[in-house]
């Protein structure tokens, strides 16, 4: 079977000795045209890029993320058109990873089957499925794989033991390690060693996994990491655009300088 | 899909915890799935514990004061020639509505677990007013979290809250009601789930939160149940019961111990709040057809566009002001075991102002829907046909809306 492009990527970043860098934007944010310019920008410095489908009672998002999706949202983003900025991105950077990222409900009303088909339609990657826990994702994780989709499993501090077995078993090709317990964007509320204590556990259970850390990493706390398999910048690339909107700047060309500080950090 | 006999209602769930295999289970983050776990071990050994079970009901009695009266509204009867409309009146409960069932099993419940700090959503600030009220009385820090609409349009509550010492964070985001209190209200509870304890304010959300608030209410039904026996000497032989439904937490407890009665007997109503006459605009997903979504955790009939985006809702009533149900409800619904309709603002407002004219009664805006449907439906029934519409929630936190709209309180 051939390498995925997810797992293609994390093999180039340790071979540069590096964790892989993943970004995290709102499709359609600030406007459609932007959310593909800033995907397309960024993609010079990051690895794996995800992109969120949008949904208006996000229960785990934080601040900053429900701020880009509220505004994506009021200018009319749809599903539709999430997968057309995919799509088109996928024909740009044919081998960079992308990653749609979201709540279960917008996959559940557009079928399942239906979902999947349009990420191979746009080229989709991988997915992310907020409130789809294991085991309830199982069934939907394999109609994933089969089409060489990743499913990607998350990992949090309140996860025993006995149940990350479980759930990295399951697991395709990149697992996502939640930092601790806050919504997206919160203030990293603990230290970046006990972060890497867990994440180490989640090693140690299986090292060939790719785990990626998210939630609360910053420009000053992303060094930090450079051990791992990657980490996930998310919030702080909404801000920017937020910050950028306010001053009347430009978020494209501010994104990707903030992409670029953070990858320099990391190489 | 069908109801089985001699179990419980909120125990005949799946093992991913749907109700007729898919209304209900949990749809949550990673990080919810121990606490939640938790939170399901801990529920189903206190509920088999009797010392748990007297400690309830202690508080039940000597705090909620239990049970609200049971009584026939004479006036209202004769008025509209036809059925007899009876009333329990459940807003005689400590704090003045059914939330107070809720509110007090959470705060036992935390007390257990162990936690200091509990979090809850409200919309009419009902659900807030009464978990602040426990909170108090059980020694527990309180946040509750309420739409910033809601806040200006039922304030007497947010006053009783702000006096019971609980913090009344403000949601801005969204349609800025009960929808987005619930979502940031997990989302608090994401960030802090390690010290505090989540009460969710109806029988929505995760599946053990359905559980834990249709076990609290269904005292109602359990004092209504021993009152009607000794009103008539047995279940009379048509009854029917009303209630409104917003989220589903009164009209459940309202319902659940005659769950097992055959419908032509004991049949249940729930009114769902239809929004303002000339709106399209409503909150009544079970009498309009809403399609099955996930909502707050659980899969259910809710308001949303073919996306699968939540819409926003209208309502007089705050309380009901909700796009989605409890899945019980929607079990209810597709099992034909209770059937569902709606009242609009404007019948909800004409039931008012019936119903205290007639009465010594000063009922919600809530339960005035389910007067509404009690007013249309007494004429056309029989002498010997007992309507029990619960009247759950007094009006007193109504006061601003119905002085602007019927010009006085």
């Amino acid at each position: 079977m051939s390498i995925s492009p997810i797992s293609l990527a994390f093999k180039n970043c340790k071979k540069e000795k590096r964790p892989a860098l993943v970004t995290f934007t709102v499709a359609g944010d600030n406007t459609k045209k932007n959310s593909l310019k800033i995907l397309n920008s960024i993609a010079k410095y990051a690895d794996i890029l995800e992109l969120s489908f949008l949904h208006n009672c996000p229960i785990a998002d934080g601040g900053q993320i429900q701020n880009s999706t509220y505004r994506s949202l009021k200018n009319g983003t749809t599903l539709k058109d999430t997968f057309q900025i995919a799509k088109k991105f996928k024909n740009k950077n044919p081998n960079k990873p992308l990653i749609l990222m979201g709540y279960y409900n917008l996959i559940y009303q557009n079928g399942e089957n239906n979902f999947i088909k349009n990420c191979k339609l746009s080229k989709v990657d991988g997915l992310i499925v907020v409130d789809l826990p294991w085991p309830e994702n199982k069934k939907f994780a394999k109609k994933c794989k089969k089409k060489s989709i990743n499913f990607v499993q998350l990992l949090s501090p309140t996860t025993s033991k006995k149940r990350m077995k479980k759930i990295i078993k399951d697991s395709h090709d990149m697992i996502y390690y939640i930092s601790m317990l806050s919504t997206t964007g919160g203030k990293l509320k603990v230290p970046p060693k006990k972060i890497l204590e867990n994440y180490i556990k989640i090693k140690k259970i299986n090292k060939n996994k790719n785990c990626v850390i998210g939630f609360g990493i910053t420009n000053k706390s992303i060094k930090s990491f450079t051990n791992s398999d990657g980490v996930v910048i998310g919030s702080e690339i909404c801000k920017e655009i937020t910050r950028s909107l306010n001053n009347r700047q430009n978020p494209v060309t501010n994104v990707s300088k903030v992409v670029k500080r953070l990858k320099n950090k990391i190489l | 899909m069908k109801i089985k006999k001699n179990i419980p209602l909120i125990d005949q769930h799946d093992k991913f915890g749907f109700w007729g295999g898919k209304f209900g289970g949990n749809f949550i983050p990673e990080t919810l799935k121990k606490p939640v776990e938790d939170l399901e071990i801990l529920f189903g050994k206190l509920r088999k514990n009797k010392n748990f079970i007297k400690e309830r009901d202690y508080y039940f009695k000597n705090w909620v004061g239990s049970p609200t009266s049971f009584i026939k509204l004479n006036n209202l009867t004769k008025h509209l020639r036809g059925a007899q409309i009876w009333t329990k009146v459940v807003s005689e409960a400590n704090g003045g509505a059914h939330k107070i069932y809720n509110a007090t099993v959470h705060c036992l419940i935390a007390k257990r677990a162990g936690k200091k700090y509990i979090v809850g959503d409200t919309g009419a600030g009902y659900a807030g007013k009464m978990l602040s009220m426990a909170a108090k009385k059980f020694g527990l820090k309180c946040k509750i979290f309420m739409g910033a609409k809601d806040i200006k349009r039922q304030k007497p509550n947010c006053d009783a809250m702000k006096k019971n010492g609980a913090e009344i964070v403000p949601v801005y985001t969204g349609s800025q009601t009960l929808v987005d209190a619930v979502s940031e209200c997990m989302r608090y509870w994401v960030s802090n789930c390690d010290t505090t304890h989540m009460c969710v304010g109806s029988t929505v959300g995760p599946n053990i939160f359905v559980k834990i608030c249709g076990w609290s209410t269904s005292q109602i039904s359990r004092e209504l149940f021993i009152q009607i026996k000794k009103e008539f000497g047995r279940i009379p032989k048509k009854v029917k019961l009303l209630n409104c439904v917003g989220g589903g937490s009164s009209s459940f407890g309202f319902w659940n111990e005659f769950m097992h009665y055959n419908k032509k007997q004991v049949e249940f109503i729930g009114i769902e709040a239809g929004g303002p006459k000339k709106s399209k605009r409503h909150a009544a997903p079970l009498t309009y057809g809403s399609k099955i979504g996930i909502l707050h955790g659980a899969s259910q009939y809710v308001n949303q566009d073919f996306e699968g985006q939540i819409e926003e809702t209208e309502s007089i009533s705050a309380g009901l002001d909700y796009p989605g149900v409890s899945p019980i409800h929607c079990f209810l619904k597709d099992t034909k075991r209770a059937r569902y309709t709606a009242a609009t603002d404007e019948e909800a407002l004409h039931a008012y102002k019936l119903v205290t004219k007639y009465e010594n009664l000063n009922p919600s805006l809530e339960p005035s829907h389910a007067f509404a449907e009690a007013i249309k439906l007494a004429p056309k029934l029989s002498k010997d046909t007992v309507i029990i519409v619960n009247s759950c929630g007094d009006a007193h936190k109504d006061r601003d809306i119905l002085r602007q709209r019927l010009g006085k309180f």
